[in-house]
């Protein structure tokens, strides 16, 4: 596991992002965790404004981003201070000695120079002048000084490959095309990353770095690519509305983590998709509610404070019973919180955070190319039920890359949507006996016209009604109708371990690689524990209470305080212990497995 | 032989729905929803490519009682749903109505944005300067002083002036009409239906409950001749009993004048004429207030361009035309970027 640090402007995710594709195409599975800070320059050489990149990979199925780094890139003291205390005991940490300046020691908070005390003592320290060895490389260039030290990235790059015995290719050919308007510094960042590269391989470095070769992973056979979150969910999205036969209008404001789906989908015109970029929130929810009025598919996407300003207009999609997809990309909160740190904690909001008896179904994505499927089945949930359909995932799995089995598209099933034509006997809120949903008639169609709108409506003609008898009736009815949606979803499986025992695990959303792999350790410890992940948060399975009575104790790993297990105690009364984290970071595997022991001691 | 049967023509009658209306007898309301059911035959479309939508407060009632598609949504964001129908159906005519405290208070953003944005919609903002369906607490276009169980002491901020606000967010369509104006109303909602992009119209709207006779000091019969000008492309801008005022404008400040035709040498080539695709000369008439000045009634501005709508059209047939794959072919859009086989 590799974490490479550095400043904002030093280049990390895209250092990060080649060395993932790369990793890949050597047939290391791999997963990938992204921190950067929220400044989006912050001041050069300061602690808050280092950016990071984590990769994990491995010959064995590799599910999560990793606890602690065996490699740790530190391209200035900031980036050092900030990530060294992660780093594994022994573990190699290669360091930019040129960017050790006073000045930039003292930004970093060091008194004293690490590279000179006791400070990397429990590590393996690697010293190269990066800054100069990299100005050497590009100086036949031409470049000024400033470009050509943003050529670090690469040279770093260049001796990580060396030591993975990495391809350089793929990298090579990706900046050519990124920088075919300035040849030059394509030129320059290829030879910066093949002078890294040679400087592993003349140099006298200690013996024990380099020349590490990670086997091939037991992998599926299959045509693969590397997927973020945030592309996932955009081809689900057009994936879903093509099963559905419906164009797609997505309505968004940018808000982080979220608006990568926004740009994703904005290049996507040619799949009959219409993005548009709203004056707000409420403006992007109640464009996307318009849109499914008139027939298309409406959906939104926003962070957490951006979902708690769509609220009342989504409770007019539950009142006037259209289809609405909400994507909700969590972060750490509340208010504005840590915009780039992730989160589960809006599970509240998206079950119960409207005024009324206002219910809608919620989902939850697990992973970055698990947002493919989820998308799609909120696609079917909304267009089938007629109800907004609240999609959770996070920062992230919306920035995180893993490699995917491409599925063939030819093989998902159909779901056509049928609207209403038939004049004789409408009225809008006639519905299908099966599952409650009303019909859905757009306008244009001859003979419907008719009125929609948030006062509450007759049951049997869908006039404006105050009628006591007839409001119990249409609460209970939209209440009834989501809870359907139950017998329509799988029955919960369990994802490891046996269907009864000591101790279930229970998490939802992108807490399932940490969660896996602790359950997986201490299964191999001999620990009676299983895995169950939630994909459905609402309803919930018609299953799952069964299975849940069927082991002597169940713990709810989540980050947030608990809101899971408050869920399901609300709804099962049964005794659930909550493992929380609310720190902004992901869960370590170490954290859980200690938590199952716990659990399986007492 | 082939033998067409011309389309039948509708009636305002066509365009009335079955719900009882249940606006205050005597709202200026049940004038316009009268001049608007008068209007839709004479735009030669079917009923069901009508929608109209809404926002909350009396003006918002409206969809309910047109024989059209009608969606009556959530306070002050009608403009932003009305977008969502139109970039999801483009050949839809879609009218948006709203009052001062819907359009102007808790929606001035939306509506900033759609007039910017020049989104192909027809907006009618019903203006009675009073909050009716929450009991009669001051708008945002109340005039300073306004009493009402929120401002027992009267109001204190200043009131905003729709037009001016139209203008000044980009619209290219702006005209005002008066609740009464029976045969003058129909002429502005087929213009507004026949100009590509927002079209914006303030309707003066009496509330007889809460606001009554707010207006009359240009509206009252014996005074509507001096207090009013309507005003016409083409033709210059006159007004009174004998059309013996007019307009002129005093090039050192840049301001209009109220000057007499036949007084101090004053002849009608010294009037303004009306352009109603000068924004300039929208700015001016649009903050032209009575007693001083006559209130300025019609198409103050029209000066069409390309709309929102078309455009993203455009980009996405240009989108469509521009790709290799197969419309549509997701596994095409999956495999889009660098993959690999894995083997055995």
């Amino acid at each position: 596991m590799v974490r490479f640090a550095g400043d904002s402007g030093d280049g990390m995710q895209l250092t990060g992002g080649q060395f993932t594709l790369t990793t890949a195409l050597a047939e290391n599975d791999l997963a990938t965790f992204p921190d950067f800070p929220a400044e989006i320059r912050a001041p050069a050489g300061t602690t808050y404004g280092v950016s990071a990149f984590q990769i994990n990979f491995g010959a064995r199925r590799i599910k999560t981003a990793g606890d602690e780094p065996d490699v740790l890139v530190a391209m200035n003291p900031a980036a050092l201070k900030v990530n060294l205390k992660d780093l594994k005991e022994g573990g190699l940490v290669i360091l930019d000695t040129g960017s050790f300046t006073e000045r930039n020691l003292q930004k970093a908070g060091y008194e004293k120079n690490p590279l000179e005390d006791e400070t990397l003592a429990p590590y393996r320290p690697v010293k190269i002048d990066i800054s100069r060895l990299t100005l050497e490389a590009v100086k036949e260039f031409g470049l000024s000084q400033k470009e050509a030290l943003r050529c670090k990235n690469l040279w770093t790059l260049g001796l990580i490959y060396w030591m993975y015995g990495r391809d350089r290719k793929a990298t090579t050919a990706w900046l050519e095309q990124k920088f075919a308007k300035r040849p030059e510094l394509a030129k320059s960042n290829i030879a910066a990353m093949d002078a890294g590269h040679a400087f592993g391989e003349t140099a006298e470095m200690p013996a024990e770095i380099g020349g590490f070769t990670i086997g091939e992973a037991d992998i599926e056979p299959g045509l693969y690519r590397t997927v973020t979150g945030s592309e996932a969910l955009a081809w689900g999205l057009v994936a879903g509305a093509k099963l559905a036969g419906l164009k797609l209008t997505f309505a968004s404001y940018p808000i982080t983590p979220a608006s990568t789906l926004l740009h994703t989908l904005a290049k996507l015109k040619a799949y009959d998709v219409v993005t548009f970029q709203a004056e707000d929130e409420i403006a992007a929810v109640c464009a996307a509610i318009g849109a499914s009025y008139a027939g298309t598919l409406g959906v939104t996407s926003s962070s957490g404070p951006g979902l708690a300003l769509k609220m009342e207009a989504i409770g007019l999609a539950i009142s006037v019973e259209l289809p609405l997809v909400i994507v909700n990309s969590q972060r750490a909160g509340p208010s504005t919180g840590m915009p780039t740190k992730t989160e589960q904690s809006d599970l509240f909001q998206a079950v119960w955070g409207r005024n009324a008896d206002s219910p809608v179904a919620v989902v939850a994505s697990r992973s970055s190319s698990d947002c493919f499927d989820v998308a799609i089945e909120a696609v079917r949930l909304a267009t089938k039920y007629m109800t907004p359909v609240i999609l959770l995932t996070d920062g992230y799995i919306a920035n995180a890359s893993e490699p995917w089995r491409l599925p063939d598209a030819d093989t998902f099933e159909p779901m056509p949507v049928v609207f209403r034509t038939d004049p004789e006997g409408f009225h809008p809120f006639l519905r299908d006996e099966k599952t409650l949903a009303r019909a859905w008639a757009v306008p244009g169609t001859p003979g419907l016209e008719h009125r929609v709108g948030g006062l509450e409506k007759d049951y049997d003609s869908g006039h404006i009604s105050y009628d006591p008898v007839n409001h119990q009736r249409m609460t209970n009815v939209r209440a009834e109708k989501i809870q359907g949606i139950a017998r329509d979803i799988p029955p919960q499986a369990v994802e490891l371990g046996e269907a009864k025992g000591k101790l279930a695990v229970v998490g939802w959303g992108s807490t399932y690689g940490p969660i896996d792999r602790a359950v997986a350790r201490a299964r191999q410890d001999g620990a009676d524990v299983a895995h169950i992940h939630v994909r459905h948060i609402w309803p919930l399975p018609a299953n799952l209470k069964a299975l849940l009575e069927s082991f002597d104790k169940v713990l709810v790993a989540e980050m947030n305080n608990g809101q899971l297990a408050t869920l399901l105690r609300s709804q099962y009364q049964l005794p659930i212990e909550s493992l929380s984290k609310v720190s902004g970071q992901p869960f370590r595997i170490s954290e859980i497995e200690a938590a199952i022991r716990r659990a399986l001691e007492n | 032989m082939n033998v067409t049967t011309p389309l039948e023509k509708l009636t305002p009658k066509d365009f009335t729905s079955d719900q009882e209306v249940r606006w205050c007898p005597g709202c200026g309301d049940y004038a316009i929803l009268k001049a608007v059911q008068k209007t839709m035959p004479e735009l030669g479309l079917k009923r069901e490519n009508i929608v109209f939508v809404s926002g909350i407060g009396c003006s918002s009632r409206f969809p309910y009682y047109m024989e059209t598609y009608g969606f009556h949504t959530i306070h002050g964001r009608a403009p932003a749903f009305a977008t969502g129908v139109k970039l999801a159906n483009p050949e839809l005519s879609v009218w948006v109505v709203t009052g001062d405290g819907d359009g102007l208070s808790i929606g001035g953003n939306h509506l900033l944005h759609i007039l910017r944005r020049n989104v192909d919609v027809q907006i009618l903002l019903f203006n009675n300067e009073i909050y009716g369906l929450t009991k009669g607490q001051y708008s945002p276009t109340s005039r300073i002083g306004t009493r009402s169980p929120s401002t027992p002491g009267g109001s204190i901020d200043n009131p905003l002036s729709p037009t001016e606000f139209a203008l000044g967010a980009g619209a290219r369509f702006v005209a005002r009409g008066i609740d009464t104006q029976q045969k003058h109303l129909p002429d502005l909602f087929l213009r507004a239906h026949a100009h590509k992009g927002a079209s914006f119209i303030e309707i003066f709207q009496n509330c007889i409950v809460y606001n009554d006779a707010v207006f009359e000091d240009f509206t009252a019969k014996p005074v509507a001749d001096e207090r009013q000008i309507h005003v016409e492309h083409g033709k210059p801008l006159r007004f009174g009993k004998d059309g013996q005022h007019g307009l002129r404008l005093k090039p050192q400040s840049l301001a209009l004048e109220v000057v007499t035709v036949g007084e101090n040498g004053v002849t009608e080539a010294d009037l303004l004429v009306h352009d109603e695709t000068s924004r300039p000369l929208a700015n001016l008439l649009a903050a032209m207030q009575p007693p001083d000045f006559p209130m300025a009634i019609g198409i103050l501005y029209c000066n069409p361009t390309e709309s929102y709508t078309e455009k993203v059209q455009r980009q996405v047939e240009d989108a469509k035309a521009k790709t290799k794959a197969a419309p549509g072919d997701i596994n095409a859009l999956l495999r889009s970027g660098h993959t690999w086989e894995v083997t055995d």
